[in-house]
């Protein structure tokens, strides 16, 4: 196996595994926790496609990457604020529990 | 007018010279092998014997400042105190909490101590000793430095113990806060080195105008810069006044309060390591590495020099510990965000206007110089007394009166 | 040219660390090896030579995302959770699901022709000036962009987790006295 497929198996996993944990736990902060995975899982991708690729030299995948770092942690924080501030209404952040939508 | 150092060249190169000649007289196939420990070894040889000197230096200076006399019982003048320490720490009885996450308790502390060793894999210690010349060295250096916070938590967490708990928030809570100034301070230098390499942000400093090196710190932003990312480091490795994680008087001792024994001299070790590392890399951005602030005394050994700077920035580090009383919560809050955060940026301001303004005005390059200085620390002065100003407004400042004490 | 055994090793390391972060039962374990697969990952990042990312995913992910999820879980008393009830009923689809979705992209890369020619490119020169350049002549736009959501990101978390002052009558209990808040 050459080294992108290697690369692409790696990341086609650790999607799953993210995705995999979205899906089943009920836990909010899991929940977002997988969506980083599936995230990184594609960053792999981009460096992997970056490193292996035709045109190194333009840093395209490179940089997408590191813009991909700057919108997920964005996403962490409000996302988690996001949990906390449910969290202060319900008393609980188990998704399967939140079923109201209004305040 | 630069003008390249090279005396003394032997004793300067001497453990550069010894470790190519122990690799050159091993067989093929180990060489790699060899040079790798030859590389990691000293690493873990030489800070944690600085770690056992610190101890001693701290305990009889902070004695000497609070009017008494430190150790004095084990060997002369109590210099072998840190013998009687590891003995002490090894022998005794390693208790762990029935209901503490053992894996995680176990764990806590090791990370903590790998984390403090790798950040020294970056530093320049000496001209041509650098462990691992990272083309990102600065970058690798915080990065390594924030996975201390997931140790501290998994110490304060795993312990179940409310104090261990509110030990590591707090140390948290001020690690990240102290971090951006922490960075931002550094930032200015690499502007203007324009490299994020530790031993190229050196090297730019290691050339002598005349006989005054060109180190950052006689700069106006430099100067700045530097204060700042002491203050910043001071509260980044918990030391006093920004100990609030341990406060002894409160917290009893924050996140490390359910460890004895071995983990707890761990704890001790990663602590000093990172008062070490993040002073080396104070040094470096700052102080010019390893290189000799005149040129006349260049003859002086690259790695005397670093350690020199080093023991130096310690010996400080234990005189305002024995100084200043510990902040409060909010002060440290307000400290962090209000002033640091704001005068780190100015500095960088000040690094950008030192950048593009002549050097030398006129044909006059000491008359462009000195414009230059004077500007650049207007750029720095004018914000800081506004600063104060606006943040001491409606503030009494007037005599403590005692309640409970006279 | 094949896999090298670091890459193998710091693969197998994120799978697992992955694994575990989806699969125990407390959530600060969870978090915890949820870090040690984003630190996997950076490993992984410096062994592809892509030496900045590794560097930054390594202080935003560990260094800060991961002490955010952190600090969420003991906000929202998620320390302590009982064990038993972490799963869904609907686990086993989710699982079915993922598995499918695995299955498709192995078949794709497997299949796919881009990934078997042997690409013998020579390490890139990821030199910090030219990924310096390249952010601030080519992407400059984009950056300016992160910076300004980067801006509403902190402003909306700080709006979003600050304490409500005035409670409607029959909301009390959301004044609890939380950790650090």
């Amino acid at each position: 196996m050459n080294p992108l497929a290697g690369c692409l198996l790696v990341s086609s996993l650790l999607f799953s595994v993210g995705l995999a944990g979205a899906l089943t736990r009920r836990s909010a902060i899991l929940v977002l926790a997988g969506i980083e995975l599936m995230l990184n899982a594609a960053n792999l991708n981009f460096i992997a496609f970056w490193r292996f690729g035709p045109h190194p030299e333009f840093l395209t995948g490179f940089v997408f990457v590191i813009f991909s770092i700057a919108v997920a942690a964005a996403e962490a924080a409000v996302g988690l604020a996001l949990i906390v501030a449910i969290y202060r209404h319900a008393q609980t952040s188990d998704v399967s529990e939140i079923t109201e939508m209004k305040g | 007018m630069s003008v390249a150092v090279a005396p003394a060249f032997a004793a300067d190169q001497i453990f550069v010279a010894l470790k190519y000649w122990l690799v050159l007289h091993t067989p093929g196939p180990f060489q790699t092998l060899v040079s790798i420990l030859l590389t990691i070894i000293p690493i873990i040889v030489v800070f944690p014997a600085l770690f056992a000197v610190t101890t001693v230096l701290e305990r009889k200076g902070l004695g000497r400042i609070q009017n008494r006399y430190g150790p004095n019982r084990v060997g002369p003048w109590g210099v072998f105190q840190p013998l009687a320490d590891a003995v002490k720490s090894l022998t005794k009885e390693d208790i762990v909490p029935r209901s503490a996450d053992h894996v995680v308790h176990y764990l806590a502390p090791l990370v903590l101590v790998a984390t403090a060793f790798l950040a020294f894999a970056v530093l320049p210690i000496g001209r041509n000793m650098t462990a691992v010349n990272l083309d990102a060295g600065v970058l690798f250096f915080f990065a390594i430095g924030a996975a201390t916070e997931l140790a501290v938590f998994m110490a304060g967490w795993s312990s179940r113990n409310k104090y261990s708990l509110l030990g590591a928030m707090r140390a948290i809570a001020q690690m990240i806060s102290y971090e951006i100034p922490l960075i931002l301070s550094s930032v200015a230098v690499i502007m203007i080195s324009g490299t994020l390499s530790t031993t190229r942000i050196v090297d730019e400093q290691a050339h002598y105008t005349g006989t005054v090196a060109h180190w950052n710190v006689f700069t106006p932003w430099g100067l700045a810069g530097f204060i700042l990312f002491m203050i910043a480091a001071t509260a980044e490795t918990n030391r006093s006044p920004f100990d609030l994680p341990e406060g002894e008087s409160e917290i009893i001792a924050g996140y490390f309060i359910e460890y004895s024994g071995f983990k707890f001299a761990l704890f001790f070790l990663a602590e000093y390591l990172e008062m070490f590392a993040v002073s080396g890399l104070g040094i470096t951005l700052f102080l010019g590495g390893w290189s000799s602030p005149f040129s006349f005394l260049a003859w002086i050994p690259s790695w005397i020099w670093f350690f020199g700077k080093l023991l130096a920035l310690i010996v400080g580090f234990i005189w305002v510990r024995g100084t200043l009383p510990r902040l409060r919560m909010d002060q440290l809050m307000n400290f962090a965000w209000k002033f640091m955060l704001p005068m780190t940026l100015v500095v960088i301001v000040s690094a950008g206007v030192w950048r593009f303004l002549p050097a030398g005005v006129a044909g006059s390059a000491a008359l462009g110089g000195v414009i230059r200085w004077l500007v650049c620390a207007l750029v720095v002065a004018g914000p800081y007394i506004a600063l104060a100003r606006v943040l001491e407004r409606g503030r009494k400042i007037e005599k403590r009166t005692y309640r409970y004490a006279e | 040219m094949r896999m090298t055994l670091p890459f193998l090793i710091l693969a197998i390391l994120t799978l697992a660390g992955g694994v575990a972060a989806m699969t125990l039962r407390r959530l600060v374990h969870c978090a915890l090896a949820l870090s040690v697969a984003f630190a996997g990952l950076a490993a992984l990042y410096l062994n592809l030579d892509a030496e900045f990312a590794g560097l930054a995913q390594l202080l935003v992910y560990v260094g800060a995302i991961a002490i955010l999820i952190v600090f969420a879980i003991l906000l929202t008393r998620g320390g302590d959770s009982d064990a038993e009830k972490s799963f869904s009923p609907a686990g086993i689809g989710g699982a079915v699901i993922a598995l499918a979705v695995f299955a498709v992209l192995a078949w794709a890369t497997e299949t796919s022709g881009i990934a078997h020619p042997a690409l013998v490119t020579p390490p890139p020169e990821s030199a910090m000036r030219e990924i310096g350049l390249a952010l601030m002549q080519r992407y400059v736009l984009p950056l300016e962009v992160i910076a300004l959501m980067l801006t509403a990101a902190m402003i909306g978390a700080v709006i979003l987790a600050v304490r409500e002052r005035r409670n409607p009558a029959g909301t009390e209990s959301a004044e609890r006295p939380g950790l650090g808040a």
